[in-house]
């Protein structure tokens, strides 16, 4: 049991402007719901222990207490049937799942009940939940311990799901999120919690106004990825830069409902376009970009055809050896675009 | 037959449960008829004979309760809103249902007079009425939330996951099991290795109590002070309402799924155990009630159904733009 501190500072504060990593940001996103909205409280297995959530939720539970940062029992399917009941009468929950392979059991209240309460019911009630589930891959874990299933639930309507990669949108998406009356799935990836950026301060966004940004200007390709792999691709678009070329860069942030314009934007004026994902192909992530986009877009502004980089179509693996080659990298992106030039 | 112990309740209030129950039979048998008809597409899961225990429990409740349901919930629903119209609306579609004409015999919703949703998935609104629990123990509200579900429910994990965390958390909810005996074609002998469920409250130390559920005013005074309890002391409770269905599992017809003897259990059932008849038999004997008032009351209320149908079929069903307008809130 690691000692609880009654607060996490690890942020440089000068006036509007904050140097966060994407971990604390996560935090500070919780403590301004938290401490703004009496009517939020945050639940699920592991809460109180970085072992499940990181640096996330450090020191929470000491400043808003037990009754509002509540640990639970290992019940994916009953906790969050609670949360969409605590959502129905006047309450803002947010569910935890430290490993979304996890919250597969909660599938049914999560895709059955919260997903389709409001349309069922003629739209009398609603149920703002919102749930994290967060992608914890590599160390090898294993098949059952490294999933990102962002495109399952990318496909019920229903569901508003999104996916920060910046350590702005780590705290921007989490509020809004929260604040929407409709249930939303939150996806934070372990991966990204190290990475550093100034953020500015916290304002409340509606969901409705949040959409796919265009994160770096290039004219020769669009690439485009969400969370993590908009990571990937910003680390290949600044290497592909010393060769001289110019990669735009995508972060779609909001899953569902997609809005597919900024892409289209920008393949409309790059004529390429990649899209990586940590998901598998099937169905996937990269099929529904592609596909949006290429359904509303003139044809004939395409320079190559698109292209994805996902998983292979087998389980994650458990040994390092074959970690290495399962996940998508960046030197892969770089390959991937110098073919399409 | 075992009537009904009518002794210390007021005529008003035994009026009431009679005519509530009343209600829920004559809707229940119309709706079957349109079944069989064909006039009614709709599933409906028709809860004839389970009219006692909802209608105990509305009388005990008040406005900030929340009762949920599940696919056989038009008892629970009549129970606590008396709202034939909107019921018969929302099987036939139409826009001027309870659920706006898009929910149908298996979504019932009325928040208004405390009724929160049932829905068919089984056992799913054991953890929702847990979290409705929770959400008035955080907001002080000494509010009661009830589950409505089955005993086929009990053999649902999500059951068993949500006692224990309602059990740990102290949480005021009232979890009602109305064991009929039957999860859809199977008897509870079939399917576990004891006729009664409360064991399962047993093991998650929730207070336990297996009651009658055909008899109206048992359940009344009990749950009275079950949910006075719930109420005062932020607990959980666990009623097994041991009951009859007299139809099939779906549909308008007695037998067609569970076989002849079933068919011989169901004349018992209905011979000796029919809540309506138990209550009111002793209050014809009282002279509460009249033979001629009895009739009175039950055309009174198949003339209510009547008229509803009528304006339920002329009325519009929700339109096209309806398919994507509640998919999201705005």
């Amino acid at each position: 049991m690691l000692p609880k501190t009654n607060c996490y500072v690890g942020y440089i504060r000068t006036e509007n402007i904050m140097l966060l990593n994407y971990a604390e940001s996560i935090r500070l996103g919780f403590d301004y719901l938290l401490k703004h909205y009496d009517n939020v409280f945050v639940i699920g297995q592991g809460v109180w222990s970085p072992w499940y959530v990181g640096t996330s939720m450090i020191g929470l539970d000491v400043t808003y207490g037990e009754g509002r940062i509540i640990d639970t029992p290992i019940s994916e399917l009953g906790v969050t049937g609670m949360c969409v009941g605590a959502a129905l009468n006047g309450m803002r929950p947010v569910c935890v799942h430290p490993r979304m392979d996890f919250a597969i059991l909660a599938f049914d209240q999560l895709v059955n009940q919260a997903a389709k309460w409001s349309h069922m019911f003629g739209g009398q009630s609603h149920v703002p939940l919102t749930a994290r589930l967060i992608i914890n891959r590599g160390g090898e874990q294993g098949a059952q311990h490294s999933q990102a299933l962002h495109a399952w639930l990318m496909h019920i309507p229903g569901l508003r799901v999104v996916m920060p990669y910046s350590v702005q949108d780590a705290h921007d998406l989490l509020i809004a999120a929260t604040l929407c009356d409709d249930p939303v799935i939150y996806i934070d990836d372990r991966w990204l919690y190290e990475t550093t950026s100034l953020v500015t301060e916290i304002q409340e966004l509606s969901l409705n106004n949040i959409e796919s940004k265009c994160i770096r200007e290039g004219q020769h390709i669009t690439l485009v990825g969400a969370g993590y792999s908009t990571h990937l691709c910003m680390q290949a678009a600044e290497q592909l830069t010393l060769q001289g070329t110019r990669c735009e860069v995508i972060d779609l942030r909001v899953l569902n409902p997609l809005k597919i314009n900024v892409v289209r934007h920008s393949v409309e004026k790059t004529g390429r376009l990649l899209v990586v994902d940590g998901g598998w192909a099937s169905c996937g992530l990269t099929a529904e970009v592609i596909t949006k986009t290429l359904e509303t877009m003139d044809l004939k502004l395409l320079k190559k055809n698109p292209q994805r980089i996902t998983l292979v179509d087998a389980p994650a693996p458990t040994s390092r050896a074959l970690e290495k080659i399962y996940y998508p990298t960046v030197e892969q992106v770089c390959q991937h675009v110098k073919a399409m030039l | 037959m075992h009537y009904s112990d009518i002794s210390g309740l007021s005529s008003n209030a035994l009026f009431r449960l009679l005519h509530k129950m009343l209600i829920i039979r004559e809707t229940e048998e119309w709706i079957a008829q349109k079944v069989g008809s064909g006039d009614i597409k709709c599933p409906c899961h028709l809860a004839v004979g389970q009219e006692a225990a909802p209608v105990a429990l509305s009388e005990c409740l008040t406005k900030s309760d929340r009762v949920y349901g599940t696919h056989r919930s038009h008892n629970h629903y009549l129970a606590m809103t008396d709202d034939i119209e909107d019921l018969i609306s929302e099987i036939l579609g139409k826009e001027s249902g309870c659920s706006k004409g898009m929910g149908g015999s298996q979504h019932l919703i009325k928040e208004s007079k405390g009724f929160g949703g049932s829905v068919p998935i089984v056992g799913a609104t054991i953890p929702i009425a847990a979290g409705a629990a929770l959400a008035m123990k955080m907001r002080n509200m000494s509010s009661v939330a009830v589950a409505f579900f089955g005993d086929g429910a009990t053999e649902e994990g999500v059951m068993h996951e949500t006692f224990n965390l309602a059990a740990k958390m102290q949480l005021p909810v009232c979890f009602v099991c109305e064991n009929n005996l039957f999860a859809s074609h199977l008897h509870i002998l079939q399917r576990q290795t004891a006729s009664s469920t409360v064991r399962f409250a047993q093991a998650h130390n929730i207070n336990h109590i297996q009651l009658d559920g055909n008899d109206v005013t048992l359940l009344y005074r009990k749950l009275k002070l079950i949910i006075g309890k719930i109420r005062t002391k932020c607990v959980p409770y666990f009623v097994e309402v041991m009951t009859y269905r007299w139809k099939g599992h779906v549909g308008h017809l007695e037998d067609v799924d569970v076989g002849l003897k079933r068919s011989e259990d169901l004349e018992f059932w209905k011979q000796h155990c029919d809540p309506v008849t138990r209550l009111y038999k002793p209050m014809l004997e009282q002279a509460l009630i009249s033979e001629e008032g009895f009739d009175i009351l039950k055309e009174e209320i198949r003339k209510r159904i009547q008229c509803a149908w009528e304006i339920a079929l002329q009325a519009p069903y929700a339109t096209e733009d309806k398919l994507l307008r509640w998919v999201y809130k705005n």
